[in-house]
């Protein structure tokens, strides 16, 4: 007998495409179908920490803003874990750490609320600096890109971050970097996400 | 034994990012090298839905807009198959949102101006979590072809989009679900953005007379994979050493 492997292969990746706000925003689409959609309260009203807000565009080679993308958010809570099962501890009532926003179609902004994640402690004991992971997908990208925006005002964990430290090119670490402003007195990150160029943003393989 | 890493995803199996001869990807591809990363706490752990978060009625395309006692018009179907990971092992409770054109190819989105005319009876989009066993089902109709702006004459083959969770968000995945014997899809350049041809075939879901309900719906049976985990038998040796 001849040894197989078995295993299976993963299903292959295909573009989101123009219209997937059918599907995971149906009220963008212009249309009310479902009890509640899902995504939009990342955080939940008993979450501790700061309250924050993400926002930005997602722009192409041309150098346009992206107006058909939609993006989803992983991150932990203040404490520095995760809404799983996997993850140990407790995170709030209400606490997902999971949210999908979409992009404007006039402007291509995105922006979504949110508590600062803290920073996680792996299980080798490593610190990972404060951060939420990104996964993009729109017509033209056929496989959806994974980036992580990380916090301007974290340069000391930041600055021992074993993910932002494997990025030889100093200067590129520079594009998960989401700069802070303040708009009715609450914190605001902004994080633009270049799909090409010098400027580029970083993209893991996970 | 517990589930440690993902995988490695295998990336000659996936569409390239920069596929022109469809041309929306070649400003929208990135052009340095991904970095590679070991999927670590934030990436084997993902989103949790239960059944508070979704409707039974969700999963039925032919009820879940449908005007009471109406139905959208087109060849009733049912689309069912089950979610596995790549050691063949059945990923239970894990989202799947579906979304489609109406048996005409039009969309129900207000970007969509294509002439096929909307169908009042159907909006087009349907969730369902998998059950123990990784089985997921929906009932819905054929979606029709439709013409798209790439080539001046490009159809796209009737589809449905996809979306699956799994359990990690590094199993994040979006596809699309094409029918046997579509003779649209050898011409595709969204689906010939696909270099191997059994990574194609494993799109295209397969008429099952046995999963029809006689005399009332047709059936095809699509399985979806998403990455597996290895098996950590044996500690990491410590980096540096
Ligand atoms: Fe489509």
């Amino acid at each position: 007998m001849r040894q197989e492997l078995n295993y299976l292969k993963e299903t292959p990746s295909q573009t989101a495409g123009p219209y997937v706000h059918i599907g995971l925003a149906p009220g963008a689409a212009g249309f009310d179908i479902y009890r509640q959609e899902l995504g939009w309260d990342i955080a939940g009203p008993n979450a501790k920490g700061e309250r924050i807000r993400v926002e930005g565009c997602v722009i192409d080679g041309m150098g346009s803003p992206i107006k058909d993308v939609l993006l989803e958010a992983w991150q932990a809570n203040a404490d520095g874990i995760y809404a799983h099962p996997e993850h140990e501890g407790e995170v709030e009532e209400g606490f997902h750490g999971w949210g999908r926003v979409i992009t404007d179609f006039d402007t291509g902004e995105w922006g979504f609320d949110t508590v600062k994640p803290g920073p996680v402690t792996a299980p080798d004991g490593k610190v990972i600096a404060p951060h939420i992971s990104l996964w993009i997908v729109a017509r033209g990208i056929n496989v959806g890109l994974q980036t992580r925006v990380y916090f301007e005002d974290e340069a000391e964990t930041n600055a021992t971050d074993t993910v932002l430290n494997l990025i030889e090119w100093e200067h590129r670490r520079q594009t998960l970097i989401a700069r802070k402003s303040e708009r009715d007195g609450k914190p605001v990150y902004r994080f633009d996400i270049k799909l090409q160029g010098q400027d580029e943003t970083v993209f893991f393989d996970i | 034994m517990k589930p440690g890493p993902l995988y490695q995803r295998d990336r000659d199996w996936h569409p390239p990012a920069l596929t022109p001869d469809y041309k929306t990807s070649v400003s929208r591809s990135p052009q340095y090298s991904m970095i590679s990363l070991e999927t670590g706490v934030g990436e084997i752990t993902g989103p949790v839905f239960g059944h508070n978060d979704i409707d039974p009625v969700d999963k039925d395309l032919l009820s879940n807009y449908a005007k009471s006692g109406e139905s959208p018009i087109g060849e009733r179907i049912i689309l069912h198959g089950r979610v596995l990971d790549e050691n063949a092992r059945p990923v239970p409770n894990t989202l799947v949102e579906i979304w489609q054109a109406n048996a005409g190819g039009r969309y129900r989105h207000k970007k969509d101006t294509y002439i096929a005319p909307i169908d009042p009876n159907f909006g087009g989009c349907g969730r369902t979590l998998s059950d123990e066993n990784g089985c997921y089902h929906f009932r819905t109709v054929k979606p029709g072809a439709y013409p798209w702006r790439n080539w001046i004459n490009n159809w796209r083959p009737a589809h449905i989009h996809m979306s699956i969770f799994g359990t990690a968000f590094a199993q994040r995945l979006i596809t699309q679900c094409y029918f046997e014997g579509d003779p649209l899809i050898d011409k595709c350049p969204i689906l010939k953005s696909i270099p191997d041809p059994l990574a194609i075939e494993q799109l295209v879901a397969r008429l099952d007379l046995n999963a029809t309900i006689p005399l009332d719906t047709i059936a095809y049976k699509f399985d979806i994979v998403v990455r597996g985990r290895r098996s950590t038998m044996f500690e990491n040796r410590p980096e540096g050493n």
